[in-house]
């Protein structure tokens, strides 16, 4: 019977480092390589690249990352589990083929709903808003992708069948980590506790380096290394303990402290973790340094999962733009705020519309508000910070020629416009709902 | 004693939609109790009074000698709507450290809280 199983997790979202996947195979022994591509917005992103192309559709990220580390993986040293399906978990597996033939792909599929969107409704599943409580109606006709978070299972079954890389669309982030750990053990579904524990050591490493040194403000300063920084790695047992460690010559730092800065991000009521499979109590969770670089994880309770799955549906919700100018020294911040009203003023007289115009002083006041303070009065500059939203693009538009005028127009000591005009956005906004469990029907393929 | 979170006490925030959290840490664990004794929901919706639109939810983990702050409205919408820089609530957490708390004396000389500096 196997004692123990690591899972490495290389990546904490699309767009992380390139190489951490090969570093964390590379730097000394993991049996799983977790991948986490997939934030709330991301899904949104990939279905407009999908329309554009039947092709596209997931995180492209991914096959460089499985050509990174792809001979310990055709030997069969290192699996892969990964949500860089997106909104294409086909399309991706398809890429990944292309890289060897040998290769055993899991595919997962079925979180998909934007196809039986309006039967799901027409049936009585209002998909009302988590939040606001709003029918799904309000903005139907403007939705752009709809999927189910997945649990564990589909992807336990695919690594029963043999998979040597396992591709998911939206998963929820921790069961990629959970899955292997459980299949490992043969834990079943309703060991409640023994999953949830799989749940948190998820949940610790689905940020990548967030848990092992980055980002972390306790002791900052003296985290070695973040050039080289140690992708965090989860030594499991078949009792639910874990150990969070990093490859040895490492960067960073695994301590008390930097995995309870993971364990609260994000955090909502830490007595109900919701997942699909399983409620995770985090005040169940007991640490302890046990070595350089090592804590040990145990104690977790779990309980049994609601009849729901959560679906993250996105939708276009207008347009916006965000420019910035800089000022500089004397009197940076009032000639910015007086570069702001003169800018209002003009979007006023050119009758412009917008749901929402937001000013920030960068420099003084953008990320703390009024907690930061009066300003020092002396500030070497200050970055004046504008961003619009609205339905109408046309105004959106009009705002971003509106901003370069006042270099000539407006207050003095004016820089930092090289870049241009602001780019507007059109905004996908993400509408969190819950499902019936039953009406998601999961399918795994091994190909 | 006035005595600042910042000295005592370490964070992160994060967002899920327009609600930012922020988990607090005692840097120490027989620190823990201040944070819980003194840091009432109350004292951080006022401390957030006018940076926030909605409620303040708190949460006790003395395993992890935390707390857990849910701090609703806070984002301008949240996610890709908002337009702020702080888009996704990532510094809230060193905003709720610079909240300043009264400790009685006995109590903060008996567990070696650091004064907070002058104002």
């Amino acid at each position: 019977m196997t004692t123990s199983v690591r899972v490495g997790g290389g990546q904490g979202f699309w767009g992380d480092a390139l190489d951490a996947p090969s570093r964390l195979v590379q730097g000394g022994p993991i049996d799983y390589l977790m991948l986490d591509y997939l934030a709330e917005v991301t899904m949104s992103i990939l279905q407009k690249q999908k329309e554009r192309d039947p092709n596209l559709g997931y995180a492209r990220d991914f096959i460089g990352a499985v050509e990174s580390v792809l001979g310990a993986v055709v030997d069969g040293r290192v699996r892969i589990v990964a949500n860089a399906g997106g909104v294409n978990p086909r399309a991706c597996a398809a890429a990944v083929r292309k890289l060897n033939e040998r290769l055993r792909i899991g595919v997962v599929t079925g979180d998909d709903l934007l196809p039986q969107l309006d039967q799901l409704v027409a049936q009585g599943h209002t998909l009302a808003h988590m939040e606001t409580g709003e029918p799904l109606s309000t903005v139907r006709d403007r939705v752009l992708s709809a999927n189910a978070y997945i649990g564990a299972a589909p992807i336990r079954t695919a690594l029963a069948r043999g998979a040597n890389i396992v591709i998911t669309g939206r998963s929820t982030d921790t069961a990629l980590t959970m899955a292997p750990i459980a299949e490992t053990f043969g834990w079943r579904a309703d060991d409640y506790d023994r999953l949830a524990a799989g749940i948190v050591a998820g949940h610790i490493i689905e940020c990548g380096a967030q848990c092992s040194g980055g980002n972390c403000l306790y002791d900052w300063r003296t985290i070695p290394d973040l050039a080289d920084v140690g992708y965090p790695i989860v030594e499991a047992v078949p009792d639910g303990s874990f150990v969070v460690t990093k490859h040895p010559k490492t960067g960073g730092r695994v301590s008390v402290e930097t995995v309870t800065e993971q364990l609260v991000y994000e955090m909502g009521d830490p007595h109900q973790y919701i997942t699909p499979d399983v409620i995770a109590d985090f005040t169940t969770i007991r640490l302890e340094q046990i070595g350089p670089d090592r804590v040990r994880v145990s104690g977790i309770k779990g309980a049994p999962p609601t009849d729901k799955l959560k679906v993250s549906i996105a939708y276009r919700a207008g347009f916006k733009a965000v420019g910035t100018l800089v000022y500089a020294w004397p009197e940076a911040l009032d000639k910015a705020r007086v570069a702001d009203r003169v800018l209002r003023e003009r979007l006023d007289r050119l009758g412009l519309r917008f749901d929402k115009v937001l000013t920030e002083f960068v420099g003084a006041s953008a990320t703390h508000g009024v907690l930061a303070g009066a300003p020092a009065p002396d500030l070497a500059e200050v970055q004046l910070r504008v961003g619009v939203r609205g339905e109408r693009r046309a105004d959106v538009e009009r705002f971003t020629r509106e901003l370069a005028p006042l270099v000539l127009n407006g207050p003095p000591s004016v820089t930092g416009f090289a870049g241009g005009r602001p780019k507007v956005e059109e905004i996908v906004a993400y509408w969190p709902a819950l499902i019936d469990k039953r009406v998601v029907h999961t399918e795994v393929e091994v190909v | 004693m006035h005595v600042r979170l910042l000295d005592i006490a370490h964070a992160r925030s994060g967002d899920k939609g327009d609600t930012a959290n922020v988990g607090l840490i005692a840097n120490r664990v027989d620190w823990y109790p201040v944070l819980r004794d003194h840091l009432s929901v109350e004292r951080v919706a006022a401390h957030f009074a006018g940076v926030i639109s909605g409620p303040v939810q708190r949460f006790e983990l003395p395993n992890l000698s935390a707390l857990n702050f849910l701090l609703h409205g806070a984002l301008d919408g949240g996610g890709t709507l908002s337009l702020k820089t702080d888009a996704q609530g990532k510094v809230f957490s060193t905003a709720l450290l610079r909240l300043v708390l009264d400790v009685p004396n006995d109590e903060a000389k008996r567990l070696g809280l650091p004064p907070a500096p002058p104002p």
